[in-house]
């Protein structure tokens, strides 16, 4: 029983912070986006600022109807945004905030959170077949596409990491980092950062999803809860991506004092990365399908075998 | 210089400048808006200067003013003369869910009665709240603002012109009757 004690104290944890830091990304997004549009963003929620904007909304998606369409597949269509959600909590339960901080210590840690990454997807597709609506539809085989075409790029660069440290743990990555391997993996960061950008289908890469395109996409037919828990998977998801490019690419807890405050260099360098994904929305239109493809194969696969490929020589100038 | 990519950082580059700025956002209704002179916010009429000529209400194109009156005579103050007849308002009413805020019954009134003040915090819950009465659109006469001076360079008003002349011509007139007075007055001395 002793034994279950500590596992389930860091799982609550771990679900917290699941629970709170999408939330907080969400609010930057709001105030940053606005005033990157010479506008001011929510100001009422909360009395100062609108900082309790997404608490308001939360609120408001649980007292609105559970509606599911007629034609649609029930059973599918209510388990979508659970498995859409549900992948970015455990692969937040393997990455390490600071040394000896973390969820739980896999040594295929990245093996592992890449393929549950995956998983994530699905959830999408869940929704837009099950649907039963044509832009839904539409919306979901889209999504497939550029989930498969980007899922190699992303996988490649993370292996290139994995192969510059000799491991696949996270802890084991961020002890191997060092700062010179900005430049080495430098390549293999922004080919990490933009396939997941385009795996999280955030803007540029949001054209399965866009409202003025293809009314929402798989998410066309969705409100309410379920709603609210699609657009959650959507900033855990983000938060995820800066976790795992600030663990993998920049350092992790390395920094000044990184023995007591390792934890708050990590938690900086993922919300510098959250808002470069904020700050990329804002400036950046969104890309036509057949363009988001020719980036991804004709684009990020070469780079990320370049990148995979000065690793190796690395590697073996330096063992 | 156009390497690959320069167009990207200039979008990030732009954003983050328009970051920095403060917005100029105005905050209604915590802050007023600074209207500009001559606003049309909704019309005023002076009762007392409204003779029922309805020319607002047959010109107006929406057909948002509703006119009602009747004759008053007053009987002659000299004997054998003639006894006025003058209208009377029963019902002037504006009907602002219909209007259009075109202005045309303010330009087309003769007597100046209809006025445009800029008051625009009126909406009603209820359609029929929005057809304000003579009563309001009095009470609306105590918001309308001064007029608003010419441009540098305008003619000046006509009815300036007018006041001038008739000056300068009184003016005159008196200057030639007190020379003729002096000269007549010199001659028979």
């Amino acid at each position: 029983m002793s034994e279950l004690l500590p596992v389930v104290l860091r799982v609550l944890l771990v679900v917290v912070a699941f629970l709170v830091v999408p939330l907080l990304v969400g609010q930057v997004e709001h105030k940053a986006m606005a005033h990157m549009q010479s506008r001011v963003g929510p100001m009422y929620a909360g009395m100062f600022h609108g900082w309790a904007q997404l608490v308001a909304d939360g609120v408001k998606f649980v007292q609105k109807e559970d509606v599911v369409p007629t034609a649609a597949d029930r059973t599918v269509f209510k388990l979508a945004p659970a498995v859409a959600l549900l992948p970015y909590l455990v692969a937040l339960l393997v990455v390490p905030l600071g040394p000896g901080l973390v969820g739980e210590d896999l040594d295929l840690g990245l093996f592992f959170v890449l393929a549950v990454m995956g998983v994530g997807v699905i959830g999408t597709l869940m929704g837009g077949w099950s649907s039963a609506n044509k832009f839904s539809l539409l919306g979901g085989i889209r999504v497939a596409a550029q989930l498969m075409a980007y899922e190699l790029p992303f996988v490649l660069a993370a292996a290139s990491v994995a192969m510059a440290a000799g491991t696949l743990s996270l802890t084991g990555i961020v002890h191997a980092w060092e700062p010179w391997w900005l430049l080495w993996q430098g390549l293999a960061m922004v080919v990490f950062f933009v396939a997941g950008l385009a795996e999280l289908q955030r803007p540029p890469f949001d054209m399965p999803v866009a409202d003025a395109e293809i009314v929402f996409g798989p998410y066309t037919e969705y409100g309410g809860l379920r709603f609210a828990l699609f657009i959650l998977a959507e900033y855990a998801g983000i938060v995820v991506l800066s976790a795992l490019t600030a663990v993998l690419f920049l350092g992790g807890w390395h920094g000044p004092f990184e023995d007591t405050v390792g934890w708050l260099w990590t938690l900086a360098k993922t919300f510098a990365v959250a808002f470069v994904v904020i700050w990329v929305r804002v400036a950046y239109p969104r890309m036509r399908e057949d363009q988001l493809q020719r980036l991804a194969w004709q684009g990020l696969v070469p780079l990320a075998l370049l990148q995979l490929a000065v690793t190796a020589v690395g590697v073996v100038v330096l063992a | 210089m156009n390497f690959p990519g320069s167009g990207l950082a200039k979008g990030l580059a732009v954003t983050l400048r328009t970051m920095g700025r403060r917005s100029v956002t105005a905050h209604y209704p915590d802050s007023m808006p600074e209207l500009p002179p001559r606003s049309r916010g909704v019309i005023a009429l002076i009762e007392e200067n409204c003779t029922s000529c309805m020319l607002c209400a047959r010109e107006c194109p929406a057909w948002c003013i509703y006119i009602d009156s009747h004759k008053e005579t007053i009987p002659a103050t000299t004997e054998g003369g003639k006894d006025r007849t003058r209208n009377v308002l029963d019902r002037f009413a504006i009907d602002f869910s219909i209007c259009m805020y075109c202005s045309i019954c303010v330009e087309a009134c003769p007597f100046d009665a209809l006025h445009w003040s800029p008051e625009f915090e009126y909406s009603e819950l209820d359609i029929r709240e929005l057809t304000h009465e003579k009563d309001r659109l009095r009470e609306w006469m105590w918001t309308v603002p001064a007029p608003t001076a010419l441009d540098g360079n305008a003619e000046p008003a006509k009815e300036l012109g007018a006041a001038q002349k008739a000056a300068e011509l009184s003016a005159r007139d008196a200057a030639a009757a007190e020379q003729s007075a002096d000269t007549s007055g010199e001659g028979p001395a």
